[in-house]
This record gives C-alpha cells, sequence and structure tokens, in this order.
C-alpha cells in the first residue's frame, strides 16, 4: 500500500475518533485505540465518504485493526478501477 | 395489592390487520417477512422487511382524521379498538375517568415529519402543513385512542426504543395493580418505513440481508417491522365477576440500565430485568416454562440475550422453551414488547409456542431449546418477556395462564 493511501486512512480514523494523529499506525488494533463496535461502523461510514466507496455489511462487522481496514478499502478502490475500465 | 388480568388483545401486524389472523400466523409458524413495497426499491441495501399489507385508513377513519393521524397512530387506534371490542367494555362516565391508556413508540410519527422535511429540502416547499407537528409527536397515538373512547384518566406515552412497549405495558399493570386505575389500555405501534429512517438503518449496519433467525447459525441481523399492538388490563376480580374472557395476567415487571453503552448490550443488564421482574410476580425462576425472547437475530444481542438466560435461570434454562417471534413478524421497534406481549398471551391462552422460524441449525453461543421452526404444542402456566433497548434499557414483563 502506498504510505500516502496509509497516512490518508489513518487520518481519517484519527480525525472521526477524535485522537491525536501520532497516536495512530497502520498497526494499531481497534482494541488499543478503544474502537468498539458503534465506533467502527461510524469510522466507515467515514471511509466510505472519503474515498467513495460501499463497504459491504458482513466485510464492516470483520474489520478488527487499521490495516485490515485500508487492505480492505484498497481491495474495494482497485475492484472499482476494474470496473470503471480505467488504467491502473 | 390487585391481580391483574388481561381481557382484551388487539394485533396488527405484518401477519395481518387483527388479532385471529396474527395468532393463525404464529400457531402455524407463517410469517409475515417480504420485499419492502412501502419505500421505493433500492435506496437501501436490504429489500425485505415486514409490513401491515393492504392497510387502507379509509377501512378504519374517517378521511379528515387519517389526514390527521401518522399511520403508527392509525396502527394505535386500530389495535386498541379490537382490543377494547373483544374485551366488551361499556363504557360509563366513571370508568371513563378512571382509566389509563399507556403506549409506547419509538418512533413516533417520524414518516409523517420525513415527508415534510423531504418537501422543504428537495422540493423547496416553504409553507409546512400544520398537521405536521401533531402527527409526528409520540404520544399521537394515545391521545387518539383517549378521543375516540373518551378515555379521561392518565394518559402518557414512553419511549425507550426497542423497549418502550414493555416499559408501557409495565406502567399500566402497576396502575392497575395498585388501585391509581381501574383499567387500562396499554400497548405500542411503530410504522418506521421512510426513506430517512431507512437510510439511517442502514447506516447502523444491523439489519439482515435476506431474513430474521433469530440463535440461528449464520444469523445476518434483524429485519424490521411495523404494526400496533393493545392489551386491555383490569382487576382480575372484576374481569372475573363480569365473566370476561381471561387471557391471562401480567404478575411482574422488572426494569434495569445497562449503565454501559449506546449500542452494546451487557447480559447483567438483563439480568437484573428479569430477575426483578420474576421477584415483583413472586415467581421462582423454576416456575417459568416460556420465555418470548427479544431475539432480535443480530449476533451480539443473541448471544448476550442466551448468556443473561443461562445466568438467571441456572440449570432450569436448559428445560425452558424459548422463541422469537420476531422472526415471524419482524422487529417491530417500540411496538415490539406490545405485539410479544400479545403472543405470549395467546400461547399461554391456547397451548402453542410460536416457533422461532427461519431457523438453519445451532449456533453453539445460543444453545438454548428454541423451539426451531415448528409450532410446539406445550401447556405452560408462567412466561417472560423480554424487550432490551439501543442506549442499554431493559424490560421484561411476566405472565400467568
Amino acid at each position: 500500500m502506498p504510505e500516502e493511501f496509509k497516512a490518508r486512512v489513518i487520518g481519517v480514523i484519527a480525525k472521526t475518533q477524535r485522537i491525536p494523529l501520532e497516536a495512530v499506525s497502520i498497526d494499531s488494533t481497534f482494541e488499543e485505540l478503544k474502537i468498539d463496535s458503534l465506533d467502527g461502523i461510524n469510522l466507515i461510514f467515514a471511509l466510505e465518504n472519503e474515498f467513495s466507496v460501499d463497504i459491504p455489511d458482513e466485510d464492516a462487522r470483520a474489520v478488527k485493526s487499521v490495516r485490515q481496514m485500508a487492505e480492505g478499502i484498497s481491495h474495494l478502490l482497485a475492484r472499482k478501477a476494474g470496473a470503471q475500465g480505467s488504467p491502473a | 395489592m390487585r391481580r391483574v388480568a388481561v381481557t382484551g388483545i388487539g394485533v396488527i401486524s405484518a401477519l395481518g390487520a387483527d388479532r385471529e389472523s396474527f395468532w393463525n400466523a404464529l400457531a402455524a409458524g407463517t410469517g409475515g417477512i417480504g420485499p419492502m413495497q412501502l419505500v421505493e426499491p433500492d435506496i437501501v441495501r436490504f429489500t425485505n422487511a415486514a409490513e401491515v399489507r393492504g392497510f387502507r385508513p379509509a377501512d378504519h377513519f374517517e378521511e379528515r382524521d387519517a389526514a390527521l393521524l401518522d399511520r403508527f397512530a392509525q396502527f394505535a387506534a386500530v389495535a386498541a379498538r379490537e382490543a377494547i371490542r373483544d374485551a366488551g367494555i361499556e363504557w360509563t362516565r366513571d370508568l371513563q375517568e378512571r382509566t389509563a391508556i399507556v403506549t409506547g413508540t419509538s418512533t413516533g410519527g417520524q414518516t409523517s415529519e420525513d415527508e415534510s422535511f423531504r418537501d422543504f429540502y428537495e422540493r423547496k416547499q416553504m409553507r409546512f402543513s400544520p398537521f405536521t407537528i401533531p402527527k409526528a409527536m409520540s404520544n399521537a397515538g394515545a391521545s387518539r385512542i383517549s378521543f375516540e373512547h373518551g378515555v379521561c384518566g392518565p394518559v402518557y406515552t414512553v419511549s425507550t426504543a426497542c423497549s418502550s412497549s414493555n416499559h408501557a405495558i409495565g406502567q399500566a399493570f402497576w396502575m392497575v395493580r395498585n388501585g391509581a386505575a381501574e383499567l387500562a389500555i396499554a400497548g405500542g405501534s411503530d410504522a418506521p418505513f421512510s426513506p430517512g429512517m431507512l437510510k439511517a438503518w442502514e447506516g447502523m449496519r444491523v439489519v439482515s440481508p435476506d431474513t430474521c433467525r433469530p440463535f440461528s447459525k449464520d444469523r445476518k441481523g434483524l429485519i424490521l417491522g411495523e404494526g400496533g399492538a393493545m392489551l386491555v388490563l383490569e382487576p382480575f376480580d372484576r374481569a372475573r365477576a363480569r365473566g370476561a374472557h381471561i387471557y391471562g395476567e401480567i404478575a411482574g415487571l422488572g426494569m434495569s440500565s445497562d449503565a454501559h453503552h449506546l449500542t452494546q448490550p451487557l447480559p447483567q443488564g438483563a439480568v437484573r430485568a428479569m430477575r426483578s421482574a420474576l421477584a415483583d410476580a413472586g415467581a421462582s425462576p423454576e416456575a417459568i416454562g416460556y420465555i418470548n425472547a427479544h431475539g432480535t437475530g443480530t449476533t451480539a444481542n443473541d448471544l448476550t440475550e442466551t448468556a443473561a438466560i443461562r445466568e438467571a435461570f441456572g440449570a432450569h434454562a436448559s428445560k425452558l422453551m424459548v422463541s422469537s417471534s420476531k422472526s415471524l413478524h419482524g422487529h417491530t421497534l417500540g411496538a415490539a414488547g406490545a405485539i410479544e406481549a400479545a403472543a405470549t398471551l395467546l400461547a399461554l391462552d391456547r397451548g402453542v409456542i410460536p416457533p422461532t422460524a427461519n431457523f438453519l441449525g445451532p449456533d453453539p453461543d445460543c444453545d438454548l431449546d428454541v423451539v426451531p421452526n415448528v409450532p410446539r404444542p406445550a401447556v405452560v402456566e408462567w412466561a417472560l418477556s423480554n424487550s432490551f433497548a439501543f442506549g442499554g434499557l431493559n424490560a421484561a414483563l411476566v405472565f400467568r395462564g
């Protein structure tokens, strides 16, 4: 994953959770960041808006860490780009 | 303290427009969940709902009155009429003054509000109907029942999300029990099918993409429903003296708060509600034969409720029948406690336990006898019905057949 993309995901998480940017890393778990289930779906809502993707309910429930979240969005963005036929 | 009998039941739900069609569907295990029709398709990810099909306000109200009533208030009024007729109440001025009405609703008239707001935001209509406020208020159903039947005792509405109706019925039960009211009409209604409300539920990510499978493996969430149910409550001795049919008694109310989290349930809160309902009823846990579970079909509710039932009932939990009729009539939110009280009382009265429908197989974390898929003939004397709300507010009712 490009550093810039990771930073963008981390930025959304820090802003939505109202925690300092430096408190969040790509290896943080939701448990470490005290992100509970309601925070988790609120984060997904913020990230869906940020990246203009739709995250399915079942995938949303499975996410437990920042890395999983970033990888999931990256995957959705790639699929979206593929579906639109734009050059990667 | 007086014993409190239920002598009238009215129900309008996805299982039909009256009590008998409701019961026939429950006793047959035939559900009312199907493709959503009230709101334009494709605005949300889920497609199924438990709607009251074929409801025409003109069949129940003068045109002018219907225009003043949100669908949730219409359901409240229709269910109350059926319950009062069923109980054979003959109104006198004295009785009207000593009758209470307590209703529960979560959504209230937000469907009417949504329509008005849409006209304003989207269509730039600068004038609002003067009916918007009185249609949207949560007590509109209780007030309508009061006007229709001349009931002028204590009348109010409780709104505690999905526990609303259990709290409402419980308040009315206590009023009749302690003599503050001679008669009570209690229950609840909700009609949450508006585009805005459905988008909000979609955002919660708790609505199932297929159907409602409480306590089952591969359950994927709740199915939104609508409807209303009302009960007529009166002192047991009075009911017996006038020869009324007694469906059963309301024997206990238990309430608690998790004091924990907006959406994550805590078993201890549910345990306290069930224990305090049993204590209020003077019933031992071993006396209970059936629990109508909150059983929403979400992962979190069903495993938390299972753990809570195991803790509250100990070894007896394995002997209990526990079913969620939400698998048949959907999650009717603020009406849930009332519709499920009706289901529980009818089960005691008629000797059939409604099943947990759409059950695919056991989930090891939900290891109770959930009466999977097939209605079960059973004579039960005592039953309990759970309601748990977002915000961690719990209310359990104990019934005696």
